[in-house]
């Protein structure tokens, strides 16, 4: 039989506020433990929660970007449950309603385009962090990350494989730094994400039953477990066996998800409004004033790369994989580089270049100023597409600018006549075999021509001239 | 007259006129918790030298001329504000070794003021009770006769005021826990509207009902004190953001342009038919026939009206209040303050030990019922239907504020019962708060005065119930009452 296999993730971004969600305390990773939990934090007596504007504006620019509705009225309701790093025994978080609902967003795989639908994006509040080693048969609680702003993402079950489930959360990863909600560091837990994973034969439009695979904070990890998660459950079903809903963890180091707590099990989270926070309105106002306040998003800038400067949809989407790159992209444009050609370098050689020096585009030694001079020089013949790479491993080095360095190392392309033709005689005279092939009829003899006068210019002799001369000179 | 029966006003101008310093003052009434607490049980913790040290602060800033009403005045607090340094026990266990890092807001108003805080009052463990019987720390006696309840949730603030232990103390009221006790203990109790006076550091019971509030002698004193309590505070989201108002503003005439002799002159008082029927003990039915008599002297008219809902107030009450408490009291486990047992195996021990020794039988109840009602399964048909019979008590009280300008009627149905009366049965326990319990369902501002005395020589409560914000107002009407009588002059025998 074929399997179907079907996915929907839940994604937790952290959004990027300096002050919790519902205290004054600092986010700011990496702090010395419970440095960063005040007495909201650790839930003293007496204290209550006050909404923090910046992360529901966050929430806002998300909705908007994914094309949502944004409620104009959201409700905070208490998980309630008990765990020594949740310090009020509950969870406030949005419940029946989300601040958002719908929307959806385009992903790209070697299958082709695909849209993945969202059912809703909510805001929570993160827990604190039990640390179960070093503490001699105790566990130490570290509090510094309870309150920390979540904005958590559920998609409906519209992806059909670990590579659309991998490049949705890639998209989302991209967006949500895109639009500057959340710094997008996995290593951090700043998003991670629970997969909804089940498989069902093909064909079937009935969902099978789903496992929940926790806290998945890697690319990496989400594919691996939903491929070993696909392999266990279809393994069970052939066996004649049936899937029990449960949740699972994966385990990075054994690659296999091991049951963490079966359906009945699970908590009876005992949800109610939060009695501590009013109704979370959100005004029309508040929304334009969000909306004007977005960059250009990705999917309007890939459109426009397609429509206004031609660029096939490989490179549009691409280049638009971070708003970084697009701006290093539309900067190299805007100085009067041809976009196809700006695009085939920052893809091409600048992207190759990062990627050794293991550096993002903002940390780029050679800038897109510096790029466009280099490409000019192409466009004006200075120097040929093959020099200026090397002209580029010079700049990168930090040699200097496109100009200085074709100077110092005398790289101008030779576009004189006459000094063409003497390298082209003087090669016709070295190499009388090559000739007399061409003459018979072998084209390649031809191209090793070229070579030889191209070499005997050390790479200067404009191809496009050395070409027709060749040509003329052997016809004559 | 002595100092003990002084108005607050009185004792400000005493301290002005330099006849007397807070220090003095201070010590006055900590000498009579010293000698009357044994026995009345009314104060939870004391801490002289912490008091007389802001008595010293309280002197010296008079000295420099910039004294309020309130400065250098000792204030009791129900030991539900936590109070920087203080021991802060909401009267329980599992928070009696639990000393506050931080002030509340109220404590923070008053110290703003200059007011001494005298003492933490005792009070039913997290303010769950109606008699002050489930104090960790033993009941709160009735000053009127020992062997009597002072009510609660507020006993030992309200038994402390009617002792003449302290000028004025602080309550909160969830479901009658200011207005119930200071009928029972004859004193004057006020429940502001939901959200003017702030939540945060005050210990919650039922986030949506707990609304703190003063107790004092006079109506004219609670005036006083509720300009020091109430104001907005961005720590609280149920605050509310209004314009500061001076509640003493209207007590020498309430209604504008009544004639002197007749100061309630076109004020419309609303007598709720639910309020006089049966469960009414006749004592008390007769003491407050009494007073609304008084009040139509004054020149108010009195009529019936209708708050049909009145009968769903307990059983949505005991709904809401239950739910809301099992979660704000999900954080006391013994992981990070607290009571904690001395012995467990795992994490879920821990919990279960801690819990069940560091609470009493009364809040484990509500836990209990709190966390049933809001089951899966039963959510609906418990929670979410309370808080529609929530919705239509609001609506009863919105139409009868169409026709009247205020409510009147009984505080509790019966004067005080005696110790152990009613704990064998929680829902007779529970129908004391029947006439305080829908103010709080609503929002509304309620108050009690002291209007006579019922059976045995124990106080009966007058209640006046208010539209939104009208606390002024009912204030007034209460004050120009006390002009004519003078039941809260009135000091149990031996205080």
């Amino acid at each position: 039989m074929q399997w179907e296999t079907v996915i929907g993730l839940e994604v937790h971004a952290q959004l990027s506020t300096r002050s919790k969600i519902f205290s004054g305390a600092s986010t700011a990773f990496g702090a010395a433990p419970n440095t960063q939990a005040c007495a909201v934090d650790i839930a003293l007596p007496g204290v209550l929660p006050v909404l923090n504007r910046g992360a529901v504006e966050r929430a806002i620019r998300f909705g908007l970007a994914i094309g949502a509705k944004v409620n104009r009225t959201s409700i905070f309701a208490r998980k309630n449950y008990f765990y020594p790093d949740l310090p009020k025994g509950y969870q406030i978080s949005q419940y029946e309603q989300p601040i958002v609902e719908g929307g959806a967003i385009r992903i790209v795989t070697r299958g082709g385009e695909k849209t993945v639908r969202l059912t809703r994006a909510h805001l929570e509040e993160d827990a604190g962090k039990s640390l179960h080693e070093d503490f001699h048969g105790m566990s130490g609680i570290d509090l510094n990350r309870a309150g920390t702003p979540l904005l958590e993402i559920v998609s409906e079950p519209d992806m059909r494989s670990s590579e659309e489930a991998v490049a949705y959360a890639r998209a989302l990863h991209a967006l949500v730094r895109w639009i500057d909600i959340c710094d997008g560091n996995m290593q951090e837990g700043s998003l991670r994400a629970d997969a909804n994973v089940s498989v069902r034969p093909l064909g079937s439009d009935v969902l099978g039953t789903r496992c929940e695979i926790k806290n998945l904070n890697s690319f990496r990890f989400l594919e691996r477990a939903i491929e070993y998660e696909v392999r266990r459950q279809i393994g069970i079903i052939e066996d004649g066996g049936r899937i029990v809903q449960e949740t699972r963890l994966y385990d990075p180091d054994r690659d296999e998800t091991r049951s963490m707590r079966s359906k009945e099990e699970a908590h009876d989270y005992r949800y109610f409004p939060d009695p501590d926070l009013l109704p979370l309105a959100v005004s029309e106002k508040w929304i334009d004033e969000v909306r004007a306040g977005l960059p250009e998003l990705p999917e309007a800038k890939r459109a426009r790369y397609e429509r206004e400067w031609g660029l096939p949809a490989y490179d549009a989407l691409t280049l638009t994989a971070s708003r970084e790159l697009a701006s290093y992209f539309e900067d190299v444009v805007g100085a009067g580089i041809e976009p196809k050609l700006a695009a085939n370098w920052v893809m091409g050689d600048v992207a190759a270049a990062l990627n050794r020096s293991d550096l993002d585009i903002a940390a780029s030694p050679v800038s897109s100023a510096a790029l466009a001079g280099l490409l000019a020089r192409i466009r004006d013949n200075t120097i040929s597409g093959k020099i200026a790479k090397d002209v580029f491993d010079a700049m990168w080095a930090g040699e200097g600018g496109a100009d200085e360095i074709i100077e110092k190392r005398g790289l101008r392309q030779i576009t004189d006549a006459s000094a063409i033709e003497k390298l082209v005689d003087d090669v016709l005279a070295a190499n009388p075999k090559s000739v007399e092939e061409f003459r018979a009829g072998k084209e390649k003899a031809f191209n090793a021509l070229v070579g030889q006068v191209m070499k005997a210019s050390r790479g200067k002799a404009n191809p496009a001239a050395v070409n027709e001369l060749l040509k003329k000179k052997l016809a004559g | 007259m002595s100092l003990e029966n002084s108005s607050l006003r009185e004792l400000a101008a005493a301290l002005a006129a330099k006849q007397l310093s807070s220090v003095e003052l201070t010590q006055r009434f900590l000498d009579r918790i010293a000698a009357a607490n044994p026995a009345l049980n009314a104060f939870v913790t004391t801490d002289p030298e912490r008091s007389l040290a802001q008595a010293r602060a309280a002197d010296a800033r008079r000295a420099r001329g910039d004294a309020t009403p309130l400065t250098g005045i000792p204030i009791a607090h129900k030991d539900i504000w936590c109070a920087k340094g203080w021991r802060t026990t909401c009267g329980s266990r599992m928070l009696a070794n639990f000393a506050s890092p931080y002030d509340a807001h109220v404590v923070e108003r008053f110290d703003a003021a200059g007011a001494v805080l005298l003492g933490k009052c005792n009070m039913d463990e997290f303010a769950m009770g109606s008699s002050n019987e489930t104090s960790w720390f033993g009941p709160v006696k009735n000053p009127w006769n020992p062997a009597f309840v002072p009510g609660g949730s507020s006993g030992g603030s309200a038994a402390a005021v009617a002792a003449r232990l302290a000028p004025a103390a602080t309550g909160t009221d969830t479901g009658g826990s200011i207005r119930q006790p200071a009928a029972l203990c004859g004193i004057s109790g006020l429940k502001p509207t939901y959200g003017v006076v702030s939540r945060y550091g005050m210990i919650a019971f039922a986030s949506s009902l707990d609304q703190g509030g003063p107790f004092a002698k006079s109506a004219e004193d609670l005036a006083l004190l509720l300009n020091a309590m109430a104001g907005f505070d961005a720590r609280d989201s149920t605050s509310l953001d209004r314009a500061p108002e001076d509640y003493t503003r209207l007590l020498a005439a309430p209604v504008p342009g009544a004639p002197a002799d007749r100061p309630l002159a076109g004020l419309r008082i609303g007598l709720p038919r639910q309020y006089f029927g049966a469960g009414l003990a006749p004592d008390v039915a007769e003491a407050v026939e009494t007073a609304l008599a008084e009040l139509r002297r004054l020149g108010a008219a009195t009529s019936e009206v209708d708050l049909p809902a009145s009968d769903l107030a307990v059983p949505a009450y005991y709904v809401i209040a239950p739910a809301e408490a099992s979660s704000n009291l999900s954080r006391f486990d013994g992981v990070r303050y607290g009571h904690r047992a001395a012995e467990y195996g795992d994490l879920v021990d821990m919990y279960c030990r801690s819990r069940a020794e560091g609470f009493g039988a009364e809040v484990k109840r509500r836990i209990l019922i709190g966390t049933y009602v809001l089951s899966h399964g039963y959510y609906d048909a418990y929670y979410l239907k309370a808080q529609k019979i929530r919705r239509l008590i609001a609506e009863d009280y919105a139409r009868a504020f169409a026709q009247v300008d205020v409510i009147a009627g009984p505080t509790s149905p019966t004067v005080a019962f005696e110790f152990g009366a009613k704990t064998a049965d929680p829902v007779q326990m529970y129908l004391n708060d029947i006439y305080t319990i829908p103010a709080n369902l609503a929002g509304l501002p309620g108050l009690s005065i002291p209007a006579g005395f019922g059976a045995g020589g124990l106080p009966v409560g007058l209640q006046l119930v208010g539209n939104y914000f009208d606390e002024a107002r009912m204030l007034a009407i209460a004050h120009q009452y006390q002009h004519v009588t003078d039941w809260h002059r009135r000091a149990p025998a031996g205080y």
